[in-house]
């Protein structure tokens, strides 16, 4: 069951541009993600894709354009803001807590929806202790259905890559986002891995309804995944449309292929 | 008895989520809890050996658990939310003096407004936690700081912490009520009408205090707010994108601290020392705490007990052992050889065990739990 | 005018006795560009060098070397100790810790400080060992001018030359020479300086040696202004502070920083010091970095660093 196509656009990013230095990492990039969707972006390294990402959850500041969130405009997001507003994230190169076990990670995600403060945690009684319970029952769910049981007392320092990739996605989704942000979460992943992954991630879009935005670099997986794909090469979007349409491209094959232009 | 979690089945997230899940380690745990409450203080008060004098008392137990105390506040700066401190003798140093400014009346005259602050003395108990109240406060001011810098920048703020109260409460005769000598005494310590002398009250007093803000420091640690702080640790950049403010952790994590550091700095001062001077919160005061806290491992409770008693201890046994040897060491020669074994113990153990301590303990455990099949 | 020519002297000798936190701190930036490494062991190492050379040149003295030939065999013989500090810090500490974060890196430099100071002074003692390399007495300067003239420490004259031509020495070591421009190199990029073939702990070895030679120096004019004492150690700690100011990697920023923190706290201590019965010199540097980091985190010289994830 997919989330009905509404076509309501959850974000919208407007003539987006974004320079280090010299390197100018997104020229003029215009962009959407409708309610509901998995979209894709995809590109060779160094087009730009993490740092449209980036862009979005307010952790990169653009130098021109504007954002779009749930309705509100504005120059630039803040991390917290968009975390607030419901933006979960991954990360290409995994930021877990690596002191910290599968579980106190995954737990970390629920902070904002944590209510009871400092004196009422540190005398864990009564309501306190009621509201920890709750969320960790909230967690448990969250490692059944990414078969993680076995690990969650490890510290994620100790966990093979694979894993801990999983671990991350488990962390955003305790956060019950409307708006999951994976920067190439099959990285490095063998076949059987991939799959696993792959499973979950329509698994989130499907039973929760969760919108996703996907940076991924295996053609199989995208094609079978997303609703609409996005290419980037040298920060300019160069195509967008259904996976269909983005293979025929032209200038994506060309992008691809590496022919000068 | 054997150390097994076998058969213990944990049925409930409120039985996994227990500090002690394993039966074996809550009866050790009791079985401590008794000794320290019930048994030193019954030894101690019949003199039967080892507390044959009070020199295990007043050496070493008494300032054990005073320094485990502001080992723990260092802890959970340094060791959880990976906030370098090089300020705690500094904070215990707020603590004390303004716990005995308040114990002693505070009186501030605005000579050109023509009124006055008067505040007559307090109880000794509020003393105490409102001096632990005001270093939470010149905590969070120079926590600010760490909202803009990063980990080591603020090894420098923590120093300028350090150097400013050094001076502060050497040079301003206010806080010293004008002593001549600049040395304080600490008030009678009277709780509710209960007057508290002789070493054994002393040490019950220590260790009641102890004993409740370790629990209370636990159950933060093992709480949202402790998770939060353990993320802005290992990467606050990823920590503020699920949603933790920095702002908010940091601060929290300085004031608990401190206020943690300032309450044990009053005890050690009130409790401990009895009068002092401000060389007793220098900077060697806050490098002990950091060490004790590197050594007993860096994030754990468990940890800073470990580590102050190591601390405690080395120089003691430096004393003995060689003494009994019959080959006895200057004091001089014992500093030195306390320097070199403390300063390589930690080179060691940030390489190889930057858990300190506790780790090693519960390796041990792990192992035991095994035994007698290795794998 | 007499105002003033107080205040000349005053500025002259903070000015002057800042070149020698610049010259620390230099020793210090050259650690952290190279290495990452925030070390807090700078003061350990002024205080080592110095009671090595002192204790040598009085054991010579002592035995009847002329006075020249004691203080050349004990700059050469603290110079050896601290080339063998190097070595073993950079065996046994900083090598096996390479890639941690610098939080523990910083940890382990207290650890060693440790070490270095307890080592120090159980095997070269640990009383106050006066030092005369330079002379210590007075100009005075300008007297046309201000009624008095202005007074000129000879040892700050000493110290500011020593300083200031370490520095350009420096500078001529990190442009010319094939180890310096290797230490750039590692500097600005440690994969890339270990893929062209540059041995990395060769670089460490070489940065620490040339920290502790400019502790070294550090030493000879402390040494004689103090005695070499324990207390040294307070003072080469505030490298730390001036770098914050100056900024963590600019070696520009070091100078500058020392050079307005030994000015700033003299003329603090004079003017201000005594209305809040003096004393201000210990802990001025670190209150003023403090007020740096609020308003400039990344110091006076220091660029902006972008994170990434
Ligand atoms: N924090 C940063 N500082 C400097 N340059 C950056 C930073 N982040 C990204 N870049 C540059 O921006 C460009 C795009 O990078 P990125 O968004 O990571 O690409 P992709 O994720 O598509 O591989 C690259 O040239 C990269 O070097
Ligand atoms: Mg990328």
């Amino acid at each position: 069951m997919r989330a009905p196509d509404t076509n309501e656009i959850m974000l919208q990013v407007d003539g987006i541009a974004l320079a280090f230095g010299g390197v100018r990492a997104l020229r003029d990039v215009t962009f959407n993600i409708r309610r509901g969707e998995i979209r894709a972006i995809i590109g060779p390294n160094g087009a730009g894709k993490t740092s449209l990402l980036n862009v979005v959850n307010g952790f990169y500041h653009p130098n021109h354009g504007a954002i779009t969130f749930k309705g509100r405009t504005r120059a630039r997001m803040q991390p917290f803001e968009a975390a607030r507003g419901g933006i979960a994230r991954t990360f290409q190169n995994v930021a877990l807590f690596k002191g910290m076990s599968a579980l106190d990670n995954i737990m970390a995600g629920r902070t904002l929806k944590v209510r009871r403060g400092l004196l009422w945690q540190m005398l864990r009684y009564g309501p306190a202790l009621a509201e920890e319970r709750e969320h960790r029952h909230r967690v448990e769910e969250i490692i059944d259905f990414l078969e993680i049981e076995a690990i969650r007392k490890v510290p994620v320092g100790r966990l093979p890559y694979g894993l801990q990739k999983r671990v991350e996605l488990g962390r955003a989704l305790a956060m019950e986002p409307d708006l999951l942000l994976l920067d190439e979460p099959m990285a490095g992943m063998n076949l059987e891995e991939k799959e696993d992954m792959s499973r979950f991630i329509i698994d989130v879009n499907s039973h929760y309804g969760t919108t996703i935005a996907l940076i991924e670099h295996d053609m199989a997986v995208v094609m079978d995944l997303s609703d609409r794909v996005a290419v980037l090469d040298h920060g300019i979007k160069i195509a967008d449309g259904t996976p269909d349409e983005v293979k025929k491209s032209q200038a994506v094959i060309e992008a691809y292929l590496g022919v000068a232009h | 008895m054997l150390y097994r979690e076998a058969g213990q089945f944990k049925t409930t997230y409120a039985e996994d989520m227990a500090i002690f899940p394993i039966r074996q380690d809550r009866i050790a745990l009791a079985i401590l809890l008794g000794i320290a409450f019930i048994g030193v203080p019954l030894l101690a008060t019949f003199h039967v050996w080892p507390f044959g004098s009070d020199y295990l008392l007043w050496a070493i137990l008494l300032p054990f658990l005073i320094l485990a105390l502001a080992a723990i506040g260092t802890n959970i700066l340094v060791g959880y939310c990976g906030q370098i401190s090089l300020g705690s003798g500094a904070f215990m140093a707020i603590g004390a003096y303004s716990a005995y400014k308040l114990a002693t009346g505070v009186h501030i005259p605005f000579a050109w407004l023509g009124f006055a602050i008067s505040i007559p003395p307090l109880p000794v108990l509020a003393s105490i936690l409102l001096g632990g109240l005001m270093a939470a406060g010149v905590g969070i001011l120079f926590g600010i700081p760490s909202l803009r810098i990063k980990g080591l920048y603020l090894a420098v703020a923590t120093l300028a912490a350090q150097f400013f109260f050094d001076w502060a409460f050497l040079r301003i005769p206010w806080f010293t009520n004008y002593a001549p000598s600049g040395s304080v005494n600490a008030p009678a310590l009277d709780f509710f009408g209960l007057v508290v002398r002789t070493p054994v009250e002393r040490y019950l007093l220590c260790l009641l205090f102890v004993t409740v803000m370790t629990v209370l420091a636990k159950n933060l640690v093992r709480s949202n707010l402790g998770r939060q702080w353990m993320a802005i640790r290992d990467m606050d950049i990823a920590a503020e994108l699920i949603g933790i403010r920095p702002l908010y952790a940091k601060l929290t994590a300085f004031a608990v601290s401190s206020f943690i550091v300032g309450v044990a700095g009053a005890l050690w001062a009130f409790v401990y020392l009895g009068s002092w001077e401000p060389l007793a919160f220098s900077i060697d005061r806050s490098l002990q705490l950091l060490f004790m806290v590197i050594i007993g491992g860096l994030g754990s409770i468990m940890g800073s007990f470990v580590g102050a008693a190591f601390i405690l201890i080395v120089p003691i046994m430096l004393n003995l052992v060689p003494t009994e040897l019959g080959v006895p060491l200057s004091t001089q020669t014992i500093t030195h050889l306390e320097f070199i074994i403390f300063g390589s113990l930690i080179c060691y153990l940030l390489i190889k065990e930057p858990h300190g301590f506790a780790r090693l303990i519960s390796i041990g455990k792990e192992k035991l739990r095994l035994w007698p099949f290795p794998y | 005018m007499v105002a003033l020519g107080q205040f000349l002297e005053v500025l002259i000798g903070g000015l002057m006795s800042g070149v020698l936190y610049s010259l620390v701190a230099l020793g210090f930036v050259l650690i952290f560009k190279a290495s990452g490494v925030f070390n807090y062991a700078q003061g350990a190492m002024v205080l080592l060098a110095g009671l090595a050379m002192v204790r040598t040149l009085d054991l010579l003295v002592a035995n009847g070397f002329p006075p020249w030939a004691a203080i050349v065999l004990g700059i050469g013989f603290a110079a050896v100790i601290m080339a063998a500090t190097a070595w073993l810090i950079e065996r046994f500490v900083i090598g096996p810790l390479v890639n941690q974060d610098g939080l523990t890196l910083f940890m382990s430099t207290i650890g060693v400080t440790f070490v270095i100071e307890g080592a120090a002074e159980m095997i070269f003692g640990s009383d106050v060992y006066p030092l005369r390399l330079f002379p210590t007495d007075a100009w005075f300067v300008l007297d046309g001018l201000f009624p008095g003239g202005i007074l000129i420490n000879k040892l700050d004259v000493w110290g500011a030359l020593i300083a200031g031509i370490l520095v350009a020495g420096l500078a001529i070591f990190f442009q010319r020479t094939k180890t310096g421009r290797a230490l750039r190199a590692v500097a600005d990029d440690h994969l890339a300086a270990h893929s062209v073939g540059i041995p990395i702990n060769w670089i460490w070895f070489v940065v620490w040696l040339v920290a502790g030679l400019v502790a070294l120096v550090a030493a000879t004019v402390w040494g004689t202004k103090l005695g070499v004492q324990f207390s040294i150690t307070f003072l080469a700690l505030k490298a730390l502070p001036v770098l914050i100011i100056g900024g963590l990697t600019s070696i520009p920023g070091a100078i500058a920083g020392g050079l307005i923190v030994g000015a700033g706290e003299k003329i603090a201590e004079v003017y201000l010091g005594p209305s809040v019965g003096g004393g201000i010199e210990y802990w001025f540097a670190y209150v003023l970095a403090l007020a740096v980091l609020l308003v400039r985190p990344q110091g006076l010289f220091g660029e902006r660093i972008i994170e990434r994830i």
